[in-house]
């Protein structure tokens, strides 16, 4: 067991560094750094940066000197918590990202508990009434649901609020709580606005759990203490939920480490459409400004909160599952 | 799927002895196709999916104007319709529009005009272009007779710059459908080396490669998509993005079919067949071309499949956000960025008409994938 999380921890720090490396070849990919986009915006509004000026910049950001001291520099910023400027906006980065970050956790739970809360009944019904005119209309829902971008989802939800409804079904607050500071009030106001994003985002997800649950629990109903239990007199509910659900239910809490970058990841562009108050708007932005800086600690925190969610889900597993918990792995 | 009834191989009992004879003496490859063929949903996803590839190799024909051409005097024109009768005679034609301004709103409205009736043909001369890049050619599948095609038919509308929208899809359709395949192809190669070297010789290989694709699926993809795709240079040619954008999203898509490869690989190697080969003093490429990788090619073309609706999706969706392909690069997720604006999508929502091409293809792609998955492995 111990040896077990010991792997797990060592993977999970692996890949935080990889993460880190990755956002930093963000940051420096594009030609040139930020200051020559500055002085480029600059200048296209008017206003001219000295030589002086730009070395001085240069300096004050790390900016002349070798790529990997740059690295360790801002490794080391990063793990005292200091994540610098967002530079467009002239204000530290954990300001502009805090509570956009908050959400975007919120946001990619909601959509979890959404999927894990529609794809284990519906797997199990389709699994014991298999071939059944519902099995059937689920798998096919399960399909459509699979092949529509989640991006596509939010537009034709959003549409759908417009055009019939005349609502628009975007945003995580009504308009007098937007700039409000954080109450009750305005926390009941998100949870009432959260099913919308929370469906659009789990969609995808919940139709391949769907099958998973499916499949996994067919292979089960098909050993033979499921007879036994069956012959022994046992009503059918517990013959079904008492073991094979559970057996089957493995490979489902394992798969959570997937799904949750998948919604992590597909949260920034259902944020887009759905005018969420995300990371995803300001990646965006950060983006098409060039603004590497805050892209890359975007993508990075992004990237570190997943592995930390993943990690957690590996202990949770370890708890339902006696083979990993016993050492067995 | 491991659920599907195990499509047993057509052992059909009225045909008896004769048919059992058949299946004694069929290739691996004749055993698959039967059993494909029962998949109806598979079959039908193939079919479209041929559809599809057929519009992207002849855009130019299928289009009926040229998918740039633009005209602010054309802009957010509703889909025509098409009057098949003409005086109780078989005429397609459409009626002329005529664009004026509300007065109230100034927004521009189209008047279709009854009595200026534009006959459409099918397979007729339209504007001259280069049929496969090389060859002259006149005929188009629509045109119209006596005026431009591109002034006067609008079968699904135009968009904010007056460009015809279904031109455009008939382009589009060729870059989004084959970003998918040279993507998956890349990813392909990838996979099956990585896989394979990590399948076949196990041990430390193994180990540090499963850890690699364990990292690369744990980091959510689109923000770090994102952040590839925006840092291209903004001078590059459209051909420079499209692949660049190929490689991006073939970077990251490579695992799955690694695993699938080795997988594959372990549970082979213990195969009696592969250790009698080398008994009898085989070399070590010759084992894995000529024994293993043959009795798994079709597990490949299944997983392969399956991969291809992942890009399209991917490649739509940064189009989508304006960081994947640039105008004026045509693609579905270009098209989409039209229907970024909920306010525009409401007064034209033809916009939206580019989703249903990626979605039709996206569930032709998985009902083919699935067909060709469980033909493959009836067992699985």
């Amino acid at each position: 067991m111990v040896a077990y999380v010991v792997r797990r921890f060592l993977l999970a720090i692996l890949t935080t560094l990889a993460i880190s490396v990755l956002s930093f070849v963000i940051i420096h990919l594009p030609p040139g750094d930020y200051v020559t986009s500055y002085i480029s915006s600059m200048s296209a509004s008017g206003s001219a940066v000295s030589e002086g000026e730009a070395l001085a910049l240069r300096e004050q950001l790390g900016l002349d000197q070798p790529v990997t001291v740059q690295y360790m520099k801002w490794m080391g910023l990063m793990l005292q918590g200091n994540f610098g400027m967002a530079m467009e906006w002239g204000r530290p980065v954990t300001d502009v990202i805090g509570d956009r970050l908050t959400l975007t956790v919120v946001i990619s739970l909601a959509a979890i508990v959404f999927t894990w809360a529609v794809a284990l009944p519906i797997g199990i019904y389709s699994a014991v009434y298999r071939y059944s005119f519902l099995d059937y209309v689920f798998t096919f829902v399960g399909f459509v649901g699979l092949a529509i971008p989640g991006f596509l989802l939010a537009l034709i939800v959003m549409y759908v609020g417009f055009a019939y409804f005349g609502a628009n079904v975007g945003g995580l607050f009504s308009p007098e709580y937007v700039e409000a500071d954080w109450s009750w009030a305005k926390a009941w106001d998100l949870v009432k606005h959260l099913p919308i994003p929370a469906i659009v985002l789990g969609v995808s997800g919940t139709a391949q759990l769907i099958r998973i649950m499916r499949s996994n629990l067919l292979d089960e109903l098909r050993k033979p203490y499921v007879t036994t239990a069956r012959a022994r007199g046992l009503p059918e509910y517990r013959v079904i939920m008492r073991y094979p659900v559970r057996v089957a239910l493995n490979p489902f809490v394992s798969t959570i480490g997937y799904l949750l970058p998948y919604v992590v990841s597909g949260s920034i562009i259902v944020s887009l459409v759905l005018s969420l108050p995300t990371v995803g708007p300001l990646l965006l932005k950060a983006l098409i400004a060039q603004d590497m800086f805050l892209a890359g600690t975007i993508v990075l925190l992004l990237g570190v909160l997943t592995v930390i969610g993943t990690f957690i889900s590996d202990l949770l597993l370890m708890w339902v599952d006696p083979r990993i918990r016993l050492g067995r792995q | 799927m491991a659920d599907r009834p195990l499509a047993t191989v057509p052992a059909a009992p009225d045909a008896g002895g004769a048919a059992e004879q058949r299946i004694a003496v069929a290739t691996q490859w004749q055993l698959m196709w039967w059993r494909f063929r029962k998949h109806k949903l598979a079959v039908g996803g193939t079919l479209v999916l041929v559809a599809f590839y057929v519009v992207a190799l002849f855009a130019d024909f299928f289009a009926y104007c040229d998918p740039q051409e633009s005209d602010a005097q054309r802009s957010l024109i509703a889909p025509q319709s098409i009057h098949w009768l003409d005086e109780g005679r078989f005429a397609p034609h459409v009626y002329a529009l005529k664009g004026t301004r509300d007065p109230v709103t100034f927004k521009r409205v189209y008047v279709p005009d009854p009595e200026r009736k534009v006959p459409v043909r099918l397979f007729g001369r339209g504007e001259p272009y280069e049929f496969l890049g090389f060859i002259p050619m006149e005929r188009r599948l629509f045109s119209v007779e006596g005026a431009k095609a591109s002034e006067t038919l609008f079968l699904v509308g135009t968009d904010t710059q007056g460009r015809d929208v279904w031109s455009r899809l008939m382009y589009a359709t060729r870059t989004s459908m084959t970003i998918g395949l040279v993507s998956v192809a890349l990813s392909l190669v990838l996979g099956v080396v990585l896989g394979g070297i990590s399948g076949y010789f196990g041990g430390v290989i193994d180990n540090v490669i499963q850890r690699v694709i364990e990292i690369l699926r744990s980091i959510p993809t689109i923000p770090l998509w994102m952040g590839l795709a925006a840092a291209l240079p903004s001078d590059w040619s459209v051909i420079q993005v499209y692949f660049a954008i190929t490689i991006i999203i073939s970077l990251i898509g490579w695992t799955e079919l690694a695993r699938v490869v080795r997988g594959r690989f372990i549970s082979l190697k213990e195969e009696d067949f592969v250790m009698a080969a080398e008994l009898v003093g085989c070399s070590k490429s010759r084992i894995i071309f000529r024994h293993m990788v043959p009795s798994f090619v079709s597990h490949i073309i299944a997983a392969t499949t399956l991969a291809i609706p992942a890009i399209i999706i991917s490649e739509t969706s940064l189009s989508f956000l304006g960081l994947g392909l640039r105008p004026p690069a045509i693609s579905w997720g270009v098209l989409l960025q039209d229907a970024q604006n909920i306010q525009a999508l409401v007064i034209s929502p033809w916009l939206l008409i580019p989703s249903v091409a990626v979605i039709v293809a996206v569930l032709a792609f998985n009902f083919m994938g699935d067909g060709i998955r469980d033909a493959a492995d009836p067992y699985l």
